[in-house]
């Protein structure tokens, strides 16, 4: 007897399951409205591993459909499409991880980035006691060059430098790997249309729209909220990121030294952007703390606890250290600031960080596929179209 | 908080669109509204949870809607699909209401969105749910308790006491314990009877043991056996009802849409025997799936196979369970547990009488068989490409058209056609005051929306002055 598996899968088995809630919702389809997923679904009636993949990288866990679904359990289908993209997006971190020893960070993940970012910390404080003189780090320290005289120069550029650079090269690896699954030359990334309305819908998180109400964030009524609180921090992040590349050209082109004054542009940037960083994190918190729990995956939701939290660190660490920084605490701040910055850029490949790089890419190939389905559209025009009742 | 010994200005029974329309309006009239609803949470919102659509007069574009869809129209395609056997004053009530269902919907959180894809036919007539039917109710709820319409899960509503016309008190089961509760006024919205499988049976007879419910496993029609058999005036023919051909794999109760087949155009329809039964391509599919629910129920055992072959596999939306699958039409009908000779033969018969043609899945394309009977009239190709797939199917109700009459202002009648002084009907359990026979895609929901609020409204009214 040919019946599908209405049993609920094992953790190996992520992807079957994937594939099982599709099949059910491809023959459904109530939920195309919501976002990207369900539209990509349908020009597909087979989903191969690296479909679902896609799929699951689509899927921005809006929980529309979750709240939507008469196939929802308790129902005998027990469908619950946001939780099964979940633990299979979690897979497909590990998968395309690079190097991919690597992989295994994402087992546990919220664990490893806490305990990541404790070492972190106490290292740089460590490192610090031991080869400054306590008096120095202590003391209050004013003008330019006030931080080095604490932490060198070189020994800050030395590992922020590093860590960035190979967050960066193992991003790229990912980002290829994750590719490679879509049989599709790399040249398709950079074509302007596509690519622009891909950025489009990333920068705008169009998809945490709900077909323009909102998300079903913590139940089932619509709400702009986690949208809203993922720009506060996306937005924020990328000041903060702004304020530290102007600050080097400050340094480096100009040759005016850190700390800068409070309406100078970098520190003016890395407190809006810290501002944000603030909001945004605390907001997201709280609402993955009060949402129904149901469509959420248990072993994602560790992972995202702590890079958020790290995130929520990195920015409150840094306004304190602008507000003490001619105190003789700005020292042992600076030194907790840094350790969360480090930990942070060890962590960008191995951690939640991830996700937009491959959501950004499956936007890019929806884009893609969103084009090419419009042309085959117009070519066959006049063609006849399958209709169904 | 909800009371049981309070008396509540209106009753509300049932959690679907209708019951979630009328304790609205009713609550929002001023009224104090208690809504029972049979189903647990989870399941709450009836046959409502399955649907998508609301069939909507329009004059112009609306924000989902495209061009316009008038009275007259929308009149004619009732009377079509009803033979002409509709009580036109509460139809054209229906029609001219669905007009402001829309905004009214809308203001209350109902969101809405274009048609879905495969369903262009229904763009201009039909407002489709964005998320579907249990969107809807999710959206009517939030919106019902926000106004403080006090909801009860879980409670069955077993039997409404009538005295004179005037309904005295309800007999609830709340969560397993008996109780009673009483209201000045009540309105009916529990539904049809379809999920009672030995009332079907009165009927039916056997049969009916074959029959998959599309729907809610609660519409047991406790409500409707309870007012029937004090003397409210029936209407409908309780063997009428929205019947069509699912997936025989379904389960039993709450398939929904995801158990539909829309493989039968372009397949050989085959029973138990192995014999064609009907012409396969009488018409385009959405005007004809609502045919073979009732087409089956009458075939040996309930149940039919629809059998294509690779060429036809991909004319039409994937199905939820897969096919059989065989190189062969005689290893085919050994999966299925058909007589092989036999369909082998029904088969060969049907290929040899297929007439050269242009296939064109889109329309009518005129490609028939000749000299076999039943012809089939229209996508016969012949059926020789392998691999065979074959879907079963056996007959799925989505609701009994058997009901309470009620008049204009929703108030139930008795028997002799005097109103009830306080018992209102909104939704499947009066519907076939308007639908005698046939469908109309979207207007069990244009009934529901419409005779709710008048329901709720006229509750209120009675109450309040």
């Amino acid at each position: 007897m040919s019946s599908i598996n209405l049993v609920d899968l094992a953790e190996d088995n992520l992807r079957d399951e994937a594939r099982r809630a599709m099949e059910v919702c491809n023959a459904c389809r109530y939920c195309e409205g919501y976002c990207a997923v369900f539209p990509a679904m349908e020009m597909r009636r087979e989903f191969s591993d690296g479909d679902l993949d896609y799929l699951a990288n689509l899927c921005h866990n809006c929980q529309g459909c979750y709240q939507s679904c008469q196939y929802a359990p308790p129902h005998p289908f027990g469908i619950n499409v946001p939780k099964a993209f979940a633990e299979l997006r979690l897979q497909t971190y590990a998968d395309y991880a690079w190097p991919q020893p690597m992989a295994k960070f994402f087992d546990r993940n919220g664990t490893l980035v806490t305990l990541l970012t404790a070492l972190c910390v106490a290292g740089v404080i460590i490192a610090l006691m031991l080869i400054q003189d306590a008096k120095v780090v202590f003391a209050s320290h004013v003008g330019p060059g006030a931080f080095y005289k604490v932490i060198p120069w070189g020994v800050m550029t030395a590992f922020a430098g590093a860590t960035f650079l190979f967050a960066i090269l193992s991003l790229v690896m990912s980002f290829r790997n994750f590719w490679r699954a879509s049989q599709r030359p790399a040249t398709d990334i950079v074509r302007p249309r596509t690519l622009a309305r891909a950025m489009h819908d990333i920068f705008t998180l169009k998809y945490l729209g709900g077909g323009g109400h909102g998300c079903n964030d913590v139940s089932d009524q619509f709400s702009m909220r986690r949208r809203y609180y993922h720009h506060f921090t996306f937005y924020g992040f990328m000041l903060c990121f702004a304020a530290t590349s102007v600050a080097t050209i400050y340094d480096h082109v100009l040759g005016l030294q850190a700390p800068y004054a409070f309406f100078s542009l970098p520190v003016m940037l890395g407190t809006i952007g810290g501002i944000g960083l603030v909001i945004g994190p605390v907001g997201l918190i709280w609402i993955k703390i009060i949402s129904d729990p149901a469509p959420l995956s248990k072993k994602m939701i560790g992972g995202d606890y702590a890079l958020l939290m790290l995130l929520l660190l990195i920015s409150v660490t840094g306004l304190l250290l602008l507000g003490l920084r001619e105190t003789g605490a700005m020292g042992i701040l600076l030194a907790i600031h840094l350790g969360f910055v480090l930990a942070f850029f060890i962590a960008i490949p191995y951690s939640k960080m991830v996700h937009g790089l491959y959501r950004s890419a499956a936007l890019i190939r929806y884009a893609l596929e969103r084009q090419e389905e419009s042309e085959a559209h117009a070519a066959a025009q006049g063609k006849p179209k399958v209709k169904a009742a | 908080m909800v009371s049981l010994t309070r008396l509540y200005d209106v009753l509300v029974i049932g959690g679907g669109n209708a019951a979630l329309c009328a304790a609205i309006t009713a609550r929002e009239a001023g009224a104090s509204v208690l809504l029972i609803e049979w189903a647990p949470k989870a399941f709450r919102g009836g046959n409502t949870r399955h649907t998508r659509n609301l069939r909507a007069m329009h004059s112009e574009p609306t924000s989902v809607l495209t061009e316009s869809y008038l009275e007259d129209e929308y009149w004619d395609d009732l009377k079509r699909v009803t033979g002409n056997n509709t009580n036109e004053e509460l139809a054209r009530i229906t029609i001219r209401e669905t007009e402001g269902s829309l905004p009214w919907l809308e203001e209350r959180g109902v969101r809405f969105q274009p048609s879905l894809t495969g369903t262009l036919n229904l763009s201009r007539t039909n407002a489709f749910f964005l998320g579907g039917g249990k969107s809807l109710v999710n959206a009517l709820f939030n919106h019902a308790e926000r106004i403080g319409v006090e909801v009860l899960y879980d409670t069955e509503a077993t039997d409404l006491i009538i005295d004179d016309g005037f309904v005295r008190e309800v007999k609830i089961v709340n969560k397993g314990f008996p109780a009673t509760v009483r209201a000045k006024a009540v309105v009916a919205s529990s539904g049809g009877f379809q999920a009672n499988i030995e009332w079907l049976k009165e009927y039916w007879g056997a049969p009916a043991e074959n029959f998959l419910i599309r729907g809610t496993p609660y519409a047991k029609g406790r409500v409707l056996r309870s007012l029937l058999d004090q003397g409210v005036h029936q209407i409908g023919d309780p063997t009428q009802c929205h019947a069509i051909g699912i997936d025989a794999r379904a389960p039993k109760f709450d398939g929904g849409i995801a158990s539909r087949l829309d493989s039968v155009p372009f397949s050989v329809m085959l029973n138990q025997n192995g014999d064609r039964f009907y012409d396969e391509g009488e018409d385009v599919w959405p005007k004809r799936y609502a045919i073979w629910g009732r087409l089956i129920a009458q075939q040996p055992d309930q149940i039919g196979y629809s059998i294509v072959d690779s060429k036809a596999e991909k004319l039409f939306m994937p199905s939820v369970f897969p096919a059989y699958r065989a190189d062969s039409i005689r290893e085919l009908a050994s999966l299925l547990g058909l007589d092989p000779d036999k369909v082998e033969k029904t088969i060969s018969e049907y290929n040899a009488a297929v007439q050269p043609g242009v296939f064109d899945s889109s329309k009518l394309d005129g490609c028939t068989t000749t000299g076999i009977t039943p012809p089939k009239t229209n996508w016969a190709q012949k059926i020789d490409t392998a691999p065979f797939l074959a879907y079963p199917l056996r007959p799925g109700i989505t609701f009994t058209y058997l009901g309470v009459k009620v008049d204009d202002r929703a108030r139930v009648l008795m028997a002799n056609n005097e109103p009830t002084a306080n018992l209102y009907a909104s939704g499947e359990i009066m519907a076939g005051n308007i639908l005698s026979k046939g469908y109309l895609a979207g207007f069990g929901m244009s009934i529901g929306t419409v005779f709710g609020r008048i329901a709720g409204r006229e509750a209120a009214r009675s109450v309040l002055n």
